[in-house]
């Protein structure tokens, strides 16, 4: 006789370790904080902000695992400026400098390489950084997925801000710079093959001067986050947790673009939870959301920006949201990725 | 977007809602039979805008749910085996054997995929003519036509190297096992809108006919379960008990004939175990004789293992509508989606995942 005892997912790495759900939560708690604890790490904000001869310096890393490497909206070049540059955005700070290093898998067309690399210098022009050291490995075929890329950016936080996910504090208004599961969703039809009548296309974009703009509009912006892996409500719980608040949305109010939402429907999946490169959330002073909002509608990338919530002191650490029929539920982080229904 | 806002508007809703107050006289306990309306009712909180007589229990219609153990363990077997590629609806992934799950048979190393139609499976095969390729076919009514298409495409061209580990199950021997129970509470059904649209609802008239008890097929959005709900209260207020469609929009008397047709060619009826409940005569799908090699079970020849539930878990209750999931004293503390103790945690459409996901901070026992 067996007996099924509870899986603990402590003893191997699953794919939903990358998820951006619970499970990665987990590692880093139980892996890495430990290990490299120091106080700039402890904040576990997109990026670390550190002050060197006075000067505030912001640093990320992220690397680029993305499937199939080109996609409608983007590509894993463009992707791999967008994704760093944000996570620069995200801590107030104006871009200045990548570094980019490949891990490129024996056998991938040069021609495919060539089209990533241009795509990736556009991005880099475009967002006004530029990539000021590289490095190259090339692993056996089969040990790799064509291209990773991993990409570290650096800079320059001006004086007098101070963003971060353990500072939104209730009262604060929710907003959210527009509709949301673009990317997530354009990759996985491409992944799928699923066709749709309007053609599903990633949001990635770099949204450093939508911040920039948000920031000369009203100082008393206290988080900006923007949801990629895990989505809006993985975004949205790591807030509540970290600041010790509670988060009430109203789902009347979340922008869902049709294709979006067929696509979702079809598959059984919530778009709270689905992935965004060109999107951010942000808590923001009440008195101050209105000239915040103003100035996120008059950038191109904030377009549809509107207020979702707010934050309050009850139930810290949790996210609620008013359904569309009045009752309010909780919106959960996922353990690991969501995974398609049977019917 | 049409076919679903109107389904989740809220004035319409408010309005179905008012007029179910003004029906109702007595109490009620009604039950929903699929896990995809108990998600529903939960996500929008359907249960707290119901008149406080009505009390809602949620049925065993999680497919994930009550796939028996012995077969997810016989899944993880073939799954382990170098030359197989295993391929599966998603959410069956995580659900726990004796020792491990799927998801962690292919972090070990093992060739598990994920798919959303049995014909990508039959697809992989044609691709991978030396490896053996099985799909889990499981779920009920509403899922069969399209494994049964998989497996007659494979005859038809001939794919040696396909096979499907079958565990297929009938909602209506269900329904029956539930009515037949001494324990039973439930006065009115609200069918399941997907199996009915595969296989009409006459025979949910002979039920309704047989244990005089009212059952209405609904869909799954917030206003089809409400106007299920008031259709249901209806007729008991009325003392009428009878089978009636909400769904018509998907939904008829006889159902989809082709999609019946061809799952009848490839499938026979057959006892089934299911999980938390126990065995059901009747009650399931297995591949019919002439579809014999195309049968994991056989192909790979695995042993029955016994494998028993936790101690703690009351899941075998909550899946027949004797109990709530928070009425389980593990619910929320040592039973999460994390780490579930049974299976209605498991899966993202078990009664207990659907309470923990989106009501644990107001929900309470009962």
């Amino acid at each position: 006789m067996m007996c099924p005892t509870p899986l603990v997912a402590r003893d191997k790495i699953l794919l939903g370790h990358g998820s951006g759900g619970k499970l990665s939560a987990d590692l880093i708690e139980s892996i890495f904080l430990p290990a490299f604890h120091n106080p700039v790490l402890a904040r576990l904000d997109d990026q670390g902000v550190v002050t060197i001869n006075g000067a505030k310096l912001a640093v990320t890393t992220d690397s680029f695992v993305v499937k199939p490497l080109f996609f409608r909206g983007g590509d894993i070049g463009s992707l791999a400026v967008h994704g760093t540059v944000n996570d620069l955005a995200m801590g107030g700070a104006q871009p200045l400098f990548l570094t980019v290093a490949f891990i490129l898998e024996e056998g991938l067309p040069m021609d495919t390489l060539r089209r990533v690399v241009d795509s990736l210098a556009g991005a880099a022009r475009a967002a006004g950084v530029q990539i000021i050291t590289g490095d190259t490995k090339v692993v056996e075929k089969g040990s790799g997925d064509g291209i990773f890329i991993n990409t570290t950016g650096i800079g320059l936080v001006p004086e007098g801000v101070e963003l971060s996910a353990s500072a939104a504090r209730p009262g604060d208004c929710v907003i959210l710079s527009g509709s949301i599961g673009e990317h997530g969703m354009a990759i996985l039809s491409e992944r799928e093959g699923l066709e749709f009548e309007t053609a599903l296309e990633s949001d990635s974009a770099a949204l450093d001067t939508l911040v920039a703009t948000m920031l000369a509009a009203d100082g008393r912006i206290h988080t900006l986050r923007d949801p990629t892996r895990g989505g809006v409500s993985s975004s949205l719980n790591e807030i509540a947790r970290q600041s010790g608040v509670g988060i009430e949305i109203e789902e009347s109010a979340i922008p869902v673009r049709d294709p979006v939402r067929g696509a979702c429907e079809l598959l059984g999946l919530d778009p709270l939870y689905v992935a965004n490169e060109g999107k951010l959330i942000a808590m923001v002073d009440a008195a101050a959301a209105d000239a915040v909002l103003a100035a996120m509608r008059s950038h191109p990338l904030g377009r549809d920006a509107c207020a979702i919530g707010s934050v309050t002191a009850a139930h810290p650490g949790l996210v609620t949201m008013r359904t569309l029929l009045g009752p309010s539920r909780i919106v959960d982080m996922l353990a690991g990725d969501q995974l398609p229904r049977i019917c | 977007m049409k076919h679903i806002d109107e389904y989740r508007d809220a004035k319409i809703a408010r309005a179905l809602l008012a007029a179910l107050e003004r029906k109702v006289t007595r109490p009620w306990v009604l039950m929903e039979i699929c896990g995809g309306q108990t998600h529903t009712l939960m996500r929008y909180g359907i249960d707290t805008l119901i008149p406080s007589q009505i009390e809602l229990v949620h049925g065993p219609g999680c497919p994930v749910c009550v796939t028996p153990l012995e077969v997810v363990e016989k899944a993880i077997q073939i799954a382990s085996q170098p030359d197989v590629i295993f391929v599966s609806y998603g959410d069956m992934l995580r659900v726990p054997g004796s020792a491990t799950d799927l998801l962690r048979v292919k972090a070990s190393g093992g060739d598990v995929r994920i798919a959303y139609s049995p014909m990508e499976a039959v697809k992989i095969a044609r691709a991978n003519p030396q490896r053996r390729v099985v799909f889990f076919g499981i779920g009920f009514e509403t899922t069969a036509p399209a494994n049964a298409m998989a497996v007659m495409q494979a005859k038809r061209e001939g794919l040696r190297n396909f096979s499907m580990l079958v565990s297929h199950v009938l909602v209506p021997p269900a329904i029956r096992l539930l009515l037949e129970s001494p324990a039973n509470r439930v006065q009115g059904f609200i069918a399941p809108g997907h199996v009915c649209t595969v296989m009409g609802y006459w025979e949910y008239e002979a039920l309704s006919r047989q244990y005089r008890v009212p059952i209405v097929v609904g869909g799954f959005e917030p206003v089809d379960l409400i106007e299920a709900i008031g259709m249901l209260v209806a007729q008991l207020e009325e003392g009428r008990a009878e089978a009636e469609n909400q769904y018509v929009r998907s939904v008829t008397l006889v159902g989809n004939r082709v999609a019946q047709k061809v799952l009848l060619e490839v499938f026979e009826v057959t006892d089934r175990k299911w999980r938390g409940i126990g065995a059901i005569p009747q009650s399931g799908f297995r591949l019919r004789p002439e579809f014999a090699e195309y049968d994991a079970e056989k192909i790979f020849g695995l042993a029955d293992t016994v494998v028993e539930e936790p101690a703690e878990c009351i899941s075998a209750q909550v899946l027949q509508g004797l109990k709530k999931p928070v009425d389980c004293p593990a619910f929320g503390v040592r039973c999460t989606p994390e780490n579930p103790l049974g299976a209605p945690m498991v899966s993202s459409e078990g009664a207990c995942a659907a309470y923990y996901q989106y009501r644990r901070d107001t929900v309470k026992s009962s």
